[in-house]
């Protein structure tokens, strides 16, 4: 009650510290601040504006081809209308899966090494490269099998081009592996170390568990960039209107398919590469949204 | 694997653990100097001492976990029931097979349900399968005082439980490798003030089949459930006795100085 009484009466502007100042250094302060809230406030909005008008553009020039043809048929010779893209999403299928088998084992192995097993200068060697890897330019992947695979066997293959996809997605596998298994805490291998598991299986059972989900993330955003990776596969993969049977023929794919009918003189295959592009974008999309399903869905969490 | 079976098949000598020797180092850093001391089987030791006296070190020595770390060595010897687990030959996957040993932070196996947490160490053992490993499993949760608490939710994961039940799943996970000697590495500071009493009254009733090694910051748990108090200062033993005669009588001038708090 006492206490009531004796509250303090409201501090006088003078004797306020909480208020803020009128000299320059405040103003300085002020200006900059909001400088720098209006500016990062206008580059998102553009950014996201040019994302949202590609979208947009993309879809409104496809979106009138998207019908059940464009899923189930063959490519019409030049010139005829209708037709569709079931070559590409077979070719881009078949692609992404060789892609995996070559790249997840692969990288992982590298990301398991460079996390768990490897120490000193091999070790730092080795992640030199893996950086080194991720900033080549894809097009010389591409040559690369073209090289190694192509030819020699005298002919453009699935199967080079699963093999220059799948180099492809090594470093990003690899880095992303490590990362998340670095992660997980000490405390947790301890626990496993003093239960008399072998290194192996400390890293086997327990380790990579408790990273999975930052794992499959990091392989799923390789297997999306693949997925649209072109320049490789104009010199491996190099296209083709027909179902594709052998891993040693040429195989179609939907990034070159829109390359091919973008240049085409005849405006209705010109107008359905804006349909596979659309495909692709879709594709793209949706494996992110099932990563933040699968991880655990949209909100911030914390390992 | 010769050593192994020796290693379970020796009968009780005078001490479950005998140090003699002992020191060890974080890459240069020196962090214990010729530790000499024997372990009473069937009984709790405690490991008391200021932060960085070298007391976590320690026990981390004794089930050879000391050198998981990168950079520490150890030299000296460590005889458990007779065996050096230091000398050469002698794989230290199959020392942390037989002394157990519960950390700081209670770290359950997040991927794992309740039931596998204490499954696992007998499933890469092989020593249970089955019923035996349900009855196994059984067993160990109810010593760890936790099978009322989770006898419902055995497939629920251990990321459901409180801090202090998460201990306790982690002793009963030390307990089905059916270990000798049971380390433990401050169990309770994790913990509030109800799930550390506890975790005290199980030590004390463990230590009528477990020999444990209990480090602590905490004078008054010590004096509470441990029979004998090992005081470590910068890296040296300066004194080991029975708990009471130590905080009581206090024969070095450092004891008296740290049970007192005028340091540490």
């Amino acid at each position: 009650m006492r206490l009531a009484e004796q509250a303090t009466p409201p501090a006088s502007p003078r004797s306020n510290p909480f208020q803020e100042e009128r000299n320059g250094l405040a103003r300085r302060r002020r200006v900059t601040n909001q400088l720098a809230v209006v500016l990062t406030g206008a580059f998102t909005v553009l950014a996201s504006l040019f994302l949202l008008y590609l979208i947009v553009y993309v879809a409104g020039k496809g979106l009138q081809f998207i019908n059940l043809d464009f899923f189930t048929q063959r490519p019409k010779p030049p010139g005829e209308t209708g037709g569709g893209w079931a070559t590409a999403l077979q070719g881009t299928a078949v692609l992404i899966g060789l892609a995996a088998l070559i790249g997840v084992p692969l990288g992982m192995a590298v990301g398991i090494y460079l996390s768990e097993i490897g120490r000193g200068r091999f070790a730092s060697l080795v992640r030199f490269l893996v950086d080194t890897l991720t900033g080549i330019p894809t097009v010389i992947f591409g040559l690369f099998a073209w090289v190694l695979i192509v030819v020699p066997s005298h002919s453009f293959s699935a199967l080079s081009a699963g093999v220059a996809l799948g180099i492809i997605m090594v470093p990003t596998v690899a880095r992303a592996t490590e990362e998340m298994l670095r992660l997980v805490p000490k405390e947790l291998r301890e626990a496993s170390a003093a239960l008399g598991a072998t290194e192996s299986r400390t890293v086997l059972r327990v380790v990579i568990p408790a990273a999975r989900s930052g794992i499959v993330t990091g392989i799923m955003l390789a297997l999306a960039r693949v997925a649209g990776e072109t320049a490789p596969l104009l010199l491996t993969a190099f296209g083709t209107s027909f179902f594709n049977t052998s891993l040693l023929r040429p195989i179609d794919a939907i990034p070159l398919r829109i390359f091919v009918f973008t240049l085409s003189p005849y405006a209705i295959e010109q107008q359905q590469a804006f349909a596979g592009a659309l495909v692709l974008i879709a594709f793209v999309l949706l494996t992110s949204l099932a990563i933040r399903w699968a991880t655990g869905g949209f909100r911030v969490r914390r390992r | 694997m010769q050593q192994q079976v020796s290693l379970v098949e020796r009968p009780l000598t005078e001490a479950a653990v005998a140090i003699r020797d002992l020191n060890a180092w974080y890459d240069q850093a020196q962090s214990l100097f010729d530790i000499h001391l024997d372990i009473v089987p069937l009984s709790v030791t405690a490991a008391i001492g200021p932060s960085g006296s070298g007391k976590s070190t320690f026990v981390r020595c004794l089930n050879r976990m000391h050198e998981e770390v990168i950079g520490a060595r150890v030299t000296g010897s460590v005889e458990v029931e007779g065996v050096n687990i230091y000398s050469t030959g002698i794989n230290p996957m199959n020392v942390r097979r037989h002394i157990g040993m519960v950390f700081q932070q209670p770290n359950p196996l997040p991927t794992r349900s309740i039931y596998e947490n204490v499954a696992i160490g007998a499933r890469i053992n092989g020593l249970a399968k089955g019923q035996e490993l349900d009855e196994l499993v059984r067993r160990c949760l109810g010593q760890a005082a936790l099978w009322d608490e989770v006898k419902d939710r055995l497939r629920a994961p251990p990321t459901q439980l409180s801090g202090g039940q998460q201990q306790r799943l982690c002793i009963a996970r030390a307990l089905a490798l059916d270990p000798r000697i049971v380390l433990m590495d401050e169990p309770c500071s994790a913990l509030d003030p109800i799930a550390t009493l506890q975790i005290e009254d199980l030590i004390k009733q463990l230590a009528q089949r477990y020999t444990i090694v209990i480090v602590t910051h905490n004078l008054q748990q010590a004096a509470r459930i441990a029979d004998r108090t090992a005081f470590f200062l910068s890296g040296r033993l300066i004194e080991e006795n029975a708990t009471a005669e130590l905080f009581s009588r206090p024969k070095k001038r450092q004891t008296e100085d740290f049970i007192t708090g005028r340091f540490g």
